[in-house]
């Protein structure tokens, strides 16, 4: 009897974006150019399906690539990267949702997947009715969902609502009842795609503490979030994903650093982009570098004991527009510690430029870190470029560059090991006596 | 209690190539589901609203007087010896179940989508439900026929034991129908449009209107029996002979009209199987 409960070898999933040729949608369309062209027509249909390796064609993305791994019974796997990745790609295929170009997939057991909270509710029919039907679609049998009925119910915490139509429900009342459906499924596997995004914070802890329970039952779990607490809390194994590869697969702790470091170890301190066409951003601004320097260094590892600067290098490619720069630091976590800005009531210094109408041109906009603020550790930076009294981002690159901020071995005399918090100001302390 | 099914094979997930036929033993696997569906599209047409059940009635109904003032009264259609209100009746039972069942499971892919592209279940569960939800609305309008019947004092003969046969016919080709519509509607997005357009054709193709009769007469007896092969023509004539007992029952277009459906619900059962993996794809 093996221990394997998911095996998948060098899936490949890959979507053709039909910019140049015409994919018809409608019949008509269809039908006339098969009249038209029969033979090569019958050759591209063809080739819609068949996926030759050495083709590569504007119009085809691979939204995963040869992505291989085994998950044991019993494990609880986080499956994390940006959005964008290949994570809900993954999950549809392991679901059988769509169909892989290439490779192979096994999976033992029974399978439920939580894709959307509140699959095929029904607003008319009352909560009882749609107990009944979500569970039967999620693959209940009718004397189990009898069975489970008011376990159901209980947890959901809505037994006065049972008779009314779930249009009437709270959005609180709708995810509660879902999920506690799909939580009693008692599947040998659970896939589970960011259904923690909705939901306040009671119904969160709640979650979590149900699929924790279910872990601890052997059942296998993959869990697809953005929530780093939350998966590592939960899980003890992590596959990071990027542009559709696998990059990571591993410890759950390593695999959350290697997602929020891009998988560097090693922090040059700069980021930056030569030409205007591959630089990121829009036709507004474009981001030419961004850089750590502390002690008159550009550096990845600056000291805890020095302050640091950040350099921000942008074009500035349309004029008479105000922009605003913004930082958000986070650990290595994820766990946004603060966010300042170059806004004059933020920062301490008057940016002559904040208020100002921009022309076009170069810029550099910069921000200090007092020494002995930030933990010892990896950090990583979000940068903000905003219009004037607008909330929408003309530049947002979010985990746009890491750095390490390094111990000084003068300073830790008297206690060894990591120091906990998630910053670590150095505060005036004093004692004196008093009788 | 997390029991591993040791003894059943794993789930395979791979690429599939080949034709395949209806997985049969899976729907069955899934067949609480299909219930549960059929049941939740028969509540909801009619909770709410406060004419409920007759909304079944009031389709067939307004044809009749309508076809009856305008075809039977002022054009003078022939009606086979038969009162045109109960004639034009008869044929609209069977023939409002086909039209609704076959526009219904044309759209089920489309309106169903958030289903199908969020949990795995199999797909032809979709199609079919309305092919069994609209029966109920079948059965509901066979009330106004025998209140008809005994307005104009007509009987059924012993030909309507035969009439299962007949709704078995018609399930087969609006199965049929539904599964090679809802297939091609979710994948060209022309097709709903046209198929209210389609679905005015067939009924003027269908004998509602007029007689069989009247094809015998222009064309031929050859002629009618190639006629058979459209299956509501054997449905909707083999409904009235039954019922009203004004003419034998048309064998052979029942005949014809069953080689047609079944070869409409195999070919329509592949095509669908065949598309079904792109179809979250296109959605």
């Amino acid at each position: 009897m093996s221990n394997t409960a998911i095996k998948v070898e060098q899936l490949s999933k890959r979507y053709r974006i039909g910019l140049k040729e015409e994919l018809h949608d409608t019949f008509i369309g269809a039908l006339a150019s098969w009249v038209k062209y029969p033979f090569s027509n019958f050759k591209r249909v063809q080739n819609l399906s068949k996926f030759d390796e050495n083709i590569v064609s504007e119009d085809v993305i691979w939204a995963l690539k040869d992505v291989s791994f085994e998950v044991e019974r019993g494990e609880v796997v986080g499956i994390i990267g940006r959005n964008g990745a290949g994570k809900t790609t993954l999950l549809k295929i392991l679901s059988r949702i769509t169909e892989p170009t290439k490779g192979y997939g096994e999976i033992h057991g029974r399978v439920v997947s939580l894709l959307e909270v509140g699959t095929g509710f029904h607003p008319e029919l009352t909560g009882r009715e749609n107990i009944y039907l979500n569970a039967a679609i999620l693959g209940m049998k009718k004397a189990e969902i009898a069975s489970k009925f008011d376990e159901i119910v209980d947890f959901a915490d809505i037994e006065r609502f049972l008779d009314t139509p779930v249009k009437r429900y709270s959005s609180g009342m709708y995810i509660r009842l879902a999920f506690s459906v799909a939580a009693h499924l008692e599947p040998e596997v659970l896939m589970i795609d960011e259904v923690l995004a909705v939901g306040d914070a009671e119904f969160q802890k709640k979650c979590l503490g149900k699929m924790e329970s279910v872990a601890k039952e052997g059942r296998t779990v993959l869990f697809v979030s953005h929530n780093m607490i939350a998966i590592e809390n939960l899980c003890n194994k992590g596959i990071v994903l990027n542009n559709g590869r696998m990059k990571f697969n591993g410890n759950i702790n390593e695999a959350v650093e290697s997602y929020m470091t891009g998988g560097k170890t090693e922090y040059s301190g700069e980021e930056s982009w030569q030409d205007k066409e591959n630089a990121p951003g829009n036709h507004q601004v474009k981001l030419k570098a961004i850089r750590i320097v502390s002690d008159g260094k550009i550096t990845g590892t600056p000291g805890y004991d020095h302050d640091i600067e950040i350099q921000i290098d942008y074009w500035n490619l349309t004029a008479d527009e105000r922009r605003l720069v913004s930082l958000h630091v986070h650990d290595v976590m994820g766990i946004l510690l603060f966010t300042s800005g170059n806004m004059t009531s933020v920062s301490s210094t008057h940016d002559e430029w904040c208020y100002k109408k921009y022309p076009e041109g170069l810029f550099r906009t910069n921000c200090i870190i007092p020494k002995e603020l930030l933990n010892t550790g990896i950090h990583s930076l979000s940068l903000y470029i905003n219009g004037l009294g607008s909330n929408d981002n003309i530049l947002l690159q979010k985990h746009v560059i890491s750095f390490e901020v390094k111990e000084i071995q003068s300073l830790r005399k008297e206690y060894y090991g990591k120091w906990l918090g998630a910053v670590r100001p150095k505060l005036s302390w004093k004692t004196e006596k008093l009788e | 209690m997390a029991t591993y099914q040791n003894s059943m094979s794993p789930i395979v997930i791979k690429p599939n190539k080949s034709w395949q036929l209806i997985d049969w033993k899976e729907l069955n696997e899934y067949r609480d589901l299909f219930y549960f569906l059929v049941l939740r599209d028969i509540k909801s047409l009619y909770k709410q609203t406060v004419l409920g059940f007759t909304w079944a009635i009031i389709r067939p109904v307004f044809s009749m007087i309508i076809f009856s003032v305008v075809f039977g009264g002022l054009a003078n259609v022939p009606s086979d010896g038969i009162p045109y209100p109960v004639f034009s009746y008869t044929a609209l039972i069977p023939w409002t179940y086909f039209s609704t069942a076959m526009t219904f499971s044309t759209q089920s892919l489309i309106t169903g989508k958030a289903i199908f592209t969020k949990v795995y279940f199999p797909r032809l569960i979709i199609p079919l439900t309305p092919v069994l939800s609209k029966l109920v609305d079948f059965v509901i309008s066979f009330v106004i026929l025998f209140g008809l019947m005994a307005w104009y004092k007509i009987a059924p003969t012993i030909n309507i034991l035969w009439v299962p046969l007949l709704i078995l016919l018609m399930i087969l080709t609006a199965s049929g129908i539904g599964m090679w519509l809802s297939a091609l509607a979710i994948q060209y997005r022309d097709i709903p449009h046209g198929i209210q357009f389609l679905s005015q054709l067939l009924m003027y193709a269908a004998p509602v209107v007029w007689p069989v009769s009247l094809i015998a007469e222009k064309f031929g007896e050859k002629a009618e029996l190639l006629y058979g092969l459209y299956p509501m023509a054997g449905v909707i004539e083999g409904f009235r002979s039954s019922l009203l007992g004004h003419n034998p029952m048309p064998w052979d277009l029942i005949g014809m009209g069953t080689i047609t459906a079944v070869i409409l619900f195999i070919t329509g059962g592949l095509y669908f199987k065949r598309k079904e993996r792109i179809f979250a794809d296109v959605a």
